[in-house]
């Protein structure tokens, strides 16, 4: 079986639905991480279910909560209208309709404080696990379950080794390991799942390799 | 190890069924023992304060819909009732866990938040009939959860896939598989006995008023509870649910699929659009 049975009887969270609230909350919660750079104001496309039934599940204000870093057990979830404006963060919540994606999606945009934006698109995909689906717009597809190091790098040679080395270096095992790119020579942005937690020796070395342009630590579990 | 029932059945002829479940977590996260039980005590720990919070308090929500159930079916099961004061009881701590999860509170989804009241009902109802130790209730929880993995993994807990049988119908498998193996059923009868409550609510909709997690919701974890002992007492009465339990499972997910969107946790069919279910949604948004 390559399922947690902690997946099935779990998450401890706060109600009333797994995948409108919990789901909801952990899909913020990640992309907080993807974005990884302060925000003044953040946008949600929703989906499907989402759309429909998101109100009264409290998917509006776990979503938000998720954003500004709350778990999805934290019972000041409730509140995060408030935790917003002390944060002085602005939100802005809208329908969507997107192609072939599951009932329940969110598109996240973050306008950040550089003037820049992120945008992530994720599912929540029952009982509260989730899916990246996209990130600005390129299919991502992992669920954060285990530790995730999310990487952009210039589409050359060499990078890839650069990166299990340092791994390797660190006695971090790769699980699942992905690279995909936009278009050939350009950018490429790779996802690894790893067996134990990530440490944060582990991204300032890889940030210090030629060629990588960015690297982010996705571990919900902390 | 197994990715079925089938052959989770067959893995608990080396050695107990909750030891084969233990052990693939085990090899899974390669967590040890001792973390993943301290895992699920933290678990039970979280169903049983949600299952009794609202037998005495009722607890406010969006609505409140649900408001006071939990409390109005505890005062009547100490009256007896048709099934008598346990399984009132247990509705009662069904419709607690829902209370809890429509206010916003803590709760363990099992398998999910919607259906977070029927496990800890079933299981402090066999723990007290059976007078069972807390380990031997632990040991169903395991049962429980790796019954609940297998359908997730071949099949799906979500409403918004599956409808309200995916969600309290697997709730309701899993804790009938508990009880069973709570009972000292064997393997096979926990399998019988998942397969059982799956088939008594194959179909069963999510059509949810005003896109609540409150009504049917709650009564269908009062009443999934009761399916998840009347599946339990068939099969440790030696019933064989004739169609195996992993068809059974398929057949679940299949029916799920073809449900119309009207019937999965969009709250656009079933008693979501009664005239009054669409004028408590109309009462609540101001629409």
């Amino acid at each position: 079986m390559n399922l947690s049975l902690f997946e099935v009887v779990g998450p401890v969270m706060i109600g009333p639905s797994s995948s409108h609230t919990a789901g909801a909350a952990r899909l913020g919660r990640a992309a907080r991480l993807i974005a990884a750079k302060p925000f003044t104001k953040v946008q949600f496309g929703l989906h499907g279910s989402f759309a429909k039934t998101g109100k009264g599940h409290g998917t509006y204000q776990a979503l938000l909560a998720g954003t500004l870093g709350l778990k999805e057990d934290d019972e000041r979830l409730r509140n995060a209208f408030v935790l917003a404006e002390q944060q002085q963060v602005t939100w802005q919540f809208e329908e969507i309709e997107l192609a072939d994606v599951h009932e329940n999606t969110a598109r996240i945009r973050f306008f950040h404080t550089d003037g820049t934006e992120s945008e992530i698109e994720g599912s929540s995909i029952g009982g509260g696990r989730i899916e990246i689906t996209r990130i600005d717009g390129a299919a991502a597809g992992f669920s954060a379950e285990a530790p995730t190091l999310l990487i952009t790098q210039r589409d050359v040679k060499g990078v890839v080794s650069e990166i299990s080395k340092a791994l390797a270096e660190q006695n971090i095992n790769i699980g699942i390991m992905r690279v995909s790119r936009l278009t050939r020579g350009h950018q490429a942005t790779t996802v690894i799942e790893t067996d134990s937690p990530i440490p944060l020796s582990v991204k300032e070395k890889l940030e210090k390799v030629e060629n990588i342009l960015s690297v982010r630590i996705i571990d919900l579990s902390e | 190890m197994y990715t079925n029932i089938r052959q989770l059945v067959e893995c608990a002829q080396e050695m107990p069924l909750h030891e084969v479940i233990l052990l693939a977590e085990q090899q899974l996260t390669g967590a040890d023992r001792q973390q993943v039980m301290q895992a699920f005590e933290h678990r039970w720990q979280v169903m049983q304060a949600s299952a009794h919070r609202a037998l005495e308090t009722p607890q406010n929500m969006v609505g409140n819909l649900i408001s006071g159930q939990a409390k109005t079916q505890y005062h009547y099961s100490k009256n007896g009732g048709f099934l008598g004061g346990d399984t009132n009881a247990m509705m009662a701590m069904a419709f607690s866990s829902s209370e809890v999860n429509a206010g916003m509170g803590r709760i363990c989804a099992a398998p999910t938040a919607g259906a977070c009241g029927i496990l800890p009902a079933v299981l402090l109802t066999a723990k007290q009939r059976l007078d069972a130790s807390e380990q031997t209730v632990l040991q169903g929880l395991i049962v429980a959860s790796g019954i609940g993995a297998v359908i997730t993994k071949n099949a799906t807990v979500s409403g918004a896939e599956g409808g309200c049988q995916a969600e309290c119908g697997v709730a309701a498998a899993m804790a009938a598989a508990a009880a069973v193996y709570m009972a000292g059923g064997t393997a096979q009868m926990c399998a019988d006995a998942c397969a059982i409550a799956l088939m008594n609510c194959m179909g069963l909709i999510c059509d949810p008023i005003a896109g609540l997690v409150q009504l049917p919701c709650s009564f269908r974890n009062a009443s999934q509870s009761v399916n998840a002992l009347a599946s339990a007492d068939m099969a440790l009465a030696g019933q064989s649910s004739v169609i195996p339990a992993d068809e059974v499972i398929e057949s679940m997910y299949r029916v799920g699929k073809k449900l119309p969107m009207e019937f999965r946790e969009t709250a656009l069919g079933g008693i979501a659009t009664s005239p009054t279910g669409k004028a408590i949604a109309n009462r609540l948004y101001n629409k």
